[in-house]
């Protein structure tokens, strides 16, 4: 592997992290303060993948397309959590889980209902069409730099947003204690469908910019989740900084693995798992 | 996990409708045409399959997201000791199959089993989707495709090709595998289980070594899982890779919860109702232009979210509940 190879492929599995990390930073802060597991969280990034496609045809413009969605994801994620989770988070992790199992049902047969059963392909627009050169005959593409940009710029978002203000303050009181949260005045209830709409919203946002590369396609929440849920157990439920590390090194072993040993490159990312379970049966960064 | 009342002594009302529902079942083929005897043993199977779910989930407490994988592998396992010209014996690749999702459940559990709660679902689906992708993916394993079974096994006694005698085979094991874990819940090994759900550190701290029997539980779920697998690729000829994904698995989780878990009997009844509903949706009829069958994932899915939302301790469980308002109740 010469070392234009070995920068294109180092880029890739950067991008494909930062990408889980959006999707498994929701899921282990909505497990971290709520206590819910939700396998409906790859039919976010479903959602996600088909809003852009639509309201960018819709519109013509990709960026009015992020815009419009990520606001829809943020109302959406409120409602359901109003609606349904809220009623959850006290209950057995087994009801959850077939609580959002049968939302995966719904979700997906409503997106087959609105937008049919074909796959599409979404345009990178026009700005961000070019390529850089590396060599004579490889280039790497700026959309794929402009998808890491962008979860880089809200995975900074985020940790400023839990670690720096005053409403990130009450998350962590609220994740630490919650009926003494409660006694001091912070409003638990609005910080929970705070923290559940911002989890919707990273998963929607992360579909609607992988929209281009992976093209949008049914089902397409499902892989996309197991590979999340690898990452939180790797990484540790309930830490922002563990999904983050244990993403990017999912990403490298995903997409090294493809490129060095095809033949068991399925497998690798579990057996990281397998080993990281012996080694550490909690995670890399437990909280 | 749950204290809820698991109702592991069943209650003699509901014992005798057991007992009127095992003799339905063999009165069936008389009665029902030998489409809905397809149908009927196959819901048996799937039986077998919830039931050997409801030792993790509803006697020890452990949600295992995964189960499906057990059931998938032995139904490989069929396919591979099938050679394409003859038929091949009963009597040694039943056992090889069910050992061999048996063995997979030993080596997948010896990683998960060390883990509980979230942890325990994440791993569990993830381990069963690595098994999932290694036949996805992997052309000499029958890849997306999957496999045939060409030949019913071969018995010997009985002839497993007439649809009468798999009928009363399939029931002779569901019974079997009932008896066995009704046996086994009662058993000093099934009270450590059922010790472990409602506390295991307290099991610990009286001595138990709560690993190996939750490692146990778990290697001997994967291999009934493997039985009713097997009984799968026999009876429908054909084994693929969704048989071991994610969705399988919660169905029959959806099963033993529809039931009411922790008794093996709920297991029976919620995987009949389940297939049932199943079928029912996909067989609705159109409704002006809109075609109500094809949606059934949308019914199904509501359904799901209103039966956890209302009914969460299943059909057995809402019987009990009713039965009981009649008299004095204390609850």
């Amino acid at each position: 592997m010469d070392v234009a190879n070995f920068l294109i492929q180092l880029l890739n599995s950067v991008q494909y992290g930062l990408l889980l990390f959006m999707l498994a930073a929701g899921l282990t802060l909505i497990f971290g303060i709520m206590g819910v597991v939700n396998l409906a969280h790859g039919s976010f990034y479903m959602l996600g993948a088909y809003l852009a496609w639509s309201l960018s045809s819709m519109t013509g413009s990709f960026t009015l397309a992020i815009i419009g969605g990520a606001l829809l994801s943020i109302l959406f994620g409120l409602m359901l959590e109003r609606l349904l989770f809220r009623h959850f988070y006290q209950r057995d992790h087994l009801d959850q889980v077939l609580l959002t199992f049968g939302l995966i049902y719904i979700f997906e047969e409503s997106r087959s209902i609105l937008w049919g059963d074909d796959v599409h392909g979404v345009k990178i627009p026009d700005l961000l069409g070019a390529s850089i050169p590396l060599t004579e005959n490889m280039s790497y593409p700026v959309y794929r730099l402009f998808v890491s940009g962008v979860c880089l710029a809200l995975a900074l978002g985020l940790y400023l947003l839990i670690s720096k203000t005053r409403l990130g303050m009450k998350i962590r009181a609220g994740a630490f204690n919650r009926d003494m949260a409660e006694a001091l005045g912070v409003n638990i209830k609005l910080i929970h469908a705070v923290v559940f709409a911002i989890g919707v919203a990273l998963a929607t946002v992360a579909g609607m910019v992988a929209s281009p590369i992976s093209s949008v396609f049914p089902n397409m929440g499902s892989q996309v989740l197991i590979m999340c849920f690898v990452v939180v157990v790797i990484g540790g439920i309930g830490s922002v900084r563990g999904a983050l590390i244990s993403a990017l090194l999912v990403g490298l072993v995903d997409t090294f693995g493809k490129v060095l040993l095809p033949a068991v490159a399925g497998m690798l990312v579990y057996m990281l798992m397998a080993a990281v379970l012996l080694w550490k049966p909690e995670g890399l960064f437990k909280q | 996990m749950s204290t809820k009342a698991n109702l592991e002594t069943l209650p003699r009302g509901l014992q005798i409708v057991l007992a009127l529902g095992f003799l339905a079942l063999a009165a069936f083929p008389f009665v029902g045409t030998e489409f809905y005897a397809q149908m009927v043993a196959r819901m048996m199977i799937l039986s077998i399959f919830a039931m050997s779910l409801d030792l993790l989930l509803g006697v020890t407490g452990l949600v295992s997201l995964g189960h499906a994988a057990f059931f998938g592998l032995a139904g490989y396992a069929l396919a591979f000791l099938t050679p394409a010209g003859v038929p091949v014996s009963l009597w040694w690749t039943l056992p090889a199959a069910v050992a061999s999702s048996g063995l997979a459940a030993l080596v997948i559990g010896f990683f998960v089993v060390r883990t509980r709660g979230i942890y325990f679902i994440m791993v569990t689906m993830a381990f069963a989707q690595m098994v999932y992708f290694l036949f996805f993916d992997n052309k000499i394993l029958g890849g997306s495709d999957g496999l045939y079974v060409n030949f019913k096994p071969e018995a010997g006694l009985f002839d497993l090709d007439n649809k009468l005698v798999f009928y009363y085979f399939t029931l002779a094991l569901l019974l079997l595998v009932y008896a066995f874990l009704r046996r086994l819940l009662w058993s000093p090994f099934g009270r450590v289980l059922a010790g472990i759900r409602v506390n295991e550190h307290r099991m610990r701290a009286m001595g138990y070594r709560t690993f190996g029997y939750k490692l146990a539980a778990f290697t001997l779920a994967g291999a009934l899982a493997g039985l009713a697998g097997y009984m799968w690729g026999a009876q429908t000829g054909y084994i693929n890779p969704e048989l071991m994904g994610f969705h399988m698995s919660a169905h029959a989780i959806m099963m033993v919860i529809l039931g009411g878990m922790g008794n093996f009997a709920g297991a029976i009844v919620g995987a009949f109702a389940f297939e049932y509903l199943l079928e029912w949706f996909k067989d609705l009829p159109p409704f002006g232009a809109v075609n109500l069958g094809k949606h059934w994932q949308l019914w199904m899915g509501l359904f799901i979210v209103l039966v956890v939302t209302f009914a969460p301790r299943g059909l057995l469980g809402l019987v009990d509940r009713l039965s009981r308002r009649k008299g004095p109740s204390h609850e």
